[in-house]
């Protein structure tokens, strides 16, 4: 029999109980829908952290204090030579620059309204490490770094919070635990990332953070150094330089590291893991529901079989071989999924467009990715869902007895 | 063989199983029916008389005996080359017309075709079929739509769409008033007269019996052949 008849007739008989018909597709449309938007978003989100961590900067290495994965005696600390050490083009050939970081928090002050900010004391490569660009004025010099300048680029939110603009803003003051510093540039905002805002900061040069706003008991200890490689591909390279240096400097050459280099790429992984494991108990979770519906045309086919049991014995008195009848009912499953999975596709995009939405409402951005991949997926899935399922009963109707099944009320 | 038999059976048996009991529906029934004859089956319910249509038929197969239809031996056949037979050789009408309730009367003219395999001009064939039962103005009608008499012409159109050599009918006018079975048996009658087709009637009325050239009596399964 030819298929594109058979398909046509499959459609009849299909439309010939609609609501039967539509119920069981519903079931499918669900399942669809459930799967792609939900890989949507598990795609959508591991995107979002990716980027996150993408937009710290690129070729990044963090370098701390301490091992996270041993135990470690009196970890030495880190130290502003470690991060000349590590800075130097002959011992570590594969390093770009080096920023060393000490952070803390303090209260700002101007206009009379004070906030706890985070306050990061650093030095002007930092601001190429990170990326950063500026709404206005400058990054932090050299100079106000040697000159211990009371001289702060602000976030953006700060910005907004103290002076409700972004611009126009160099040149004010504000007070940092009550000592006045001036804005010197104002940053561009990045949005939320994986440690927190980075908008609502405040940067201050290194050795003005270490004497007056940050205090630690060793002299020059730097909480953390961000190290940059010189491309991507030196990044495993500048990571076993920095490793090296720091053995000899802290005299661990032998044992257990008592630092921790850790990068982007580490990060990266790890970001993908989480949200891969995600997405996929989420896409098995709406997997089920799929499964359900495939029970549903299951259970509507052998209803459909026993129903028209009379057709069968009829079609097979006018010649229809065994596999006539099979591939018939087979094509009405397998229609009934096909269009589910069709109508189902256009629901997970609609879902995904609007948790989308309604992230982007919430001042997250976030955008469900429904890849090709997914959509391709979900058709065959659909598919092969219609035809598993309707295996069964179709091989009932095939191997009815023709008498019997003319006899049949 | 001195004459053109198209069924040759000899000693048909059929034994159902039915639980613990064994049933014989048929207990060695021969039968001939040579090409163009209009035969009658008869006997009271439980007689095997559709148990033997169905064989004659090749719906169904005899537990023992020999059977030929049109110089096919049926009996060693499997369930696809059963179906094939049907297809080519055998067209069916039922007392309860049987028409897919879905399509119109020309698909169902059509669908012996459908299972054919490669036949040219299906469209034309069924409706060529349906013009000669006098239905050429009804092709696109469904069943629904048609009185039973005019259904039973779909169904007479489909059984003789694709040149069976034997028409079997079962009770094709137990369903329908007098006037409309005498027409419909004349059709069939016509039918057998204009193109030679070999006419098969089961039936319980002595008058569409005394119709037909022969009436094979069934008893009990077995046959009690008079005239």
């Amino acid at each position: 029999m030819n298929i594109g008849q058979s398909i046509i007739e499959a459609l009849e008989t299909l439309n010939g109980n609609k609501l039967r018909s539509g119920l069981t597709i519903l079931g499918i449309v669900i399942g669809v829908g459930a799967v792609i938007a939900m890989l949507a978003i598990g795609q959508g989100a591991q995107d979002t952290i990716t980027g996150a961590i993408s937009g710290i900067g690129t070729n990044l290495l963090f370098v701390s204090s301490g091992n996270h994965v041993q135990e470690v005696r009196n970890p030495k600390p880190l130290t502003l030579s470690d991060a000349d050490a590590i800075a130097d083009p002959f011992a570590a050939p594969n390093v770009l620059a080096v920023a060393p970081i000490i952070e803390g928090r303090a209260d700002v002050t101007a206009g009379g309204e004070t906030m706890s900010v985070s306050v990061t004391g650093t030095t002007p490569q930092y601001f190429i490490l990170q990326n950063y660009a500026l709404l206005e004025g400058d990054f932090l010099t050299q100079d106000n770094l040697q000159g211990n300048a009371s001289a702060v680029v602000i976030g953006p939110g700060v910005a907004d919070k103290f002076f409700g603009r972004r611009n126009g803003v160099v040149g004010e003051t504000i007070r940092i635990n009550g000592q006045p510093f001036r804005v010197v540039g104002i940053l561009e905002s990045k949005g939320g990332g994986m440690f927190g805002s980075q908008d609502n900061q405040v940067i201050v040069p290194f050795t003005t953070a270490q004497t007056r706003l940050i205090h630690r008991s060793v002299l020059n200890k730097v909480d953390q150094l961000y190290v940059q490689a010189v491309s991507a591909q030196a990044v495993p390279f500048a990571n076993e330089e920095i490793k090296q240096i720091l053995r000899q400097r802290h005299r661990t050459p032998v044992g257990v590291d008592d630092f921790t280099v850790f990068s982007q790429a580490d990060f990266l992984s790890i970001a993908k893991t989480v949200t891969g494991v995600f997405t996929i108990f989420l896409g098995g979770i709406a997997g089920i529901s799929l499964l359900v519906g495939g029970i549903g045309i299951m259970n509507i086919m052998l209803v459909s079989v026993t129903e028209r049991t009379r057709e069968i014995g009829l079609r097979k008195a006018l010649g229809a071989r065994k596999r006539d009848i099979l591939i018939q009912f087979l094509i009405e499953s397998s229609m009934l999924s096909l269009m589910g999975g069709l109508i189902g596709i256009l629901l997970g995009w609609l879902l995904g467009f609007i948790v989308g939405r309604i992230a982007a409402a919430s001042g997250t951005p976030f955008n469900p990715v429904i890849s090709l991949n997914a959509i391709l997926l979900a058709t065959i899935f659909s598919a092969a869902v219609g035809l598993f399922f309707g295996i069964y009963p179709a091989s009932r109707a095939a191997n009815l007895e023709p008498v019997e099944a003319l006899r049949y009320e | 063989m001195e004459k053109d038999w198209v069924i040759f059976a000899e000693d048909l048996e059929k034994v159902y199983q039915m639980g613990e009991v064994e049933v014989r529906a048929l207990a060695g029934v021969s039968c001939s029916i040579a090409r163009g004859e209009v035969v009658s089956i008869m006997g009271p319910s439980g007689s095997g008389k559709s148990t033997l249509m169905n064989i004659l038929g090749c719906l169904d197969l005899p537990s023992s005996g020999k059977y030929l239809l049109d110089g096919e031996a049926v009996e060693t056949l499997n369930d696809d080359q059963l179906a094939d037979i049907r297809n080519r050789k055998v067209g069916f009408v039922f007392q309860s017309f049987n028409l897919l309730s879905r399509t119109t009367a020309l698909a169902n003219v059509e669908l012996p075709l459908r299972y054919a395999g490669k036949v040219p001009d299906k469209k034309e064939r069924a409706r060529a079929a349906l013009e000669s039962v006098g239905l050429g103005d009804r092709m696109t009608h469904r069943p629904t739509e048609l009185s039973g008499g005019q259904q039973q012409r779909v169904a007479i159109a489909r059984a003789l769409v694709n040149n069976p050599a034997i028409i079997m009918a079962d009770e094709p006018t137990g369903n329908l008033d007098s006037k409309v079975g005498k027409e419909i048996l004349d059709l069939l009658l016509a039918l057998n007269r204009d193109k030679g087709t070999t006419l098969i009637i089961v039936t319980h009325d002595p008058a569409i019996a005394a119709q037909s050239q022969r009436i094979i009596h069934l008893r009990d399964g077995l046959v009690e052949e008079k005239k």
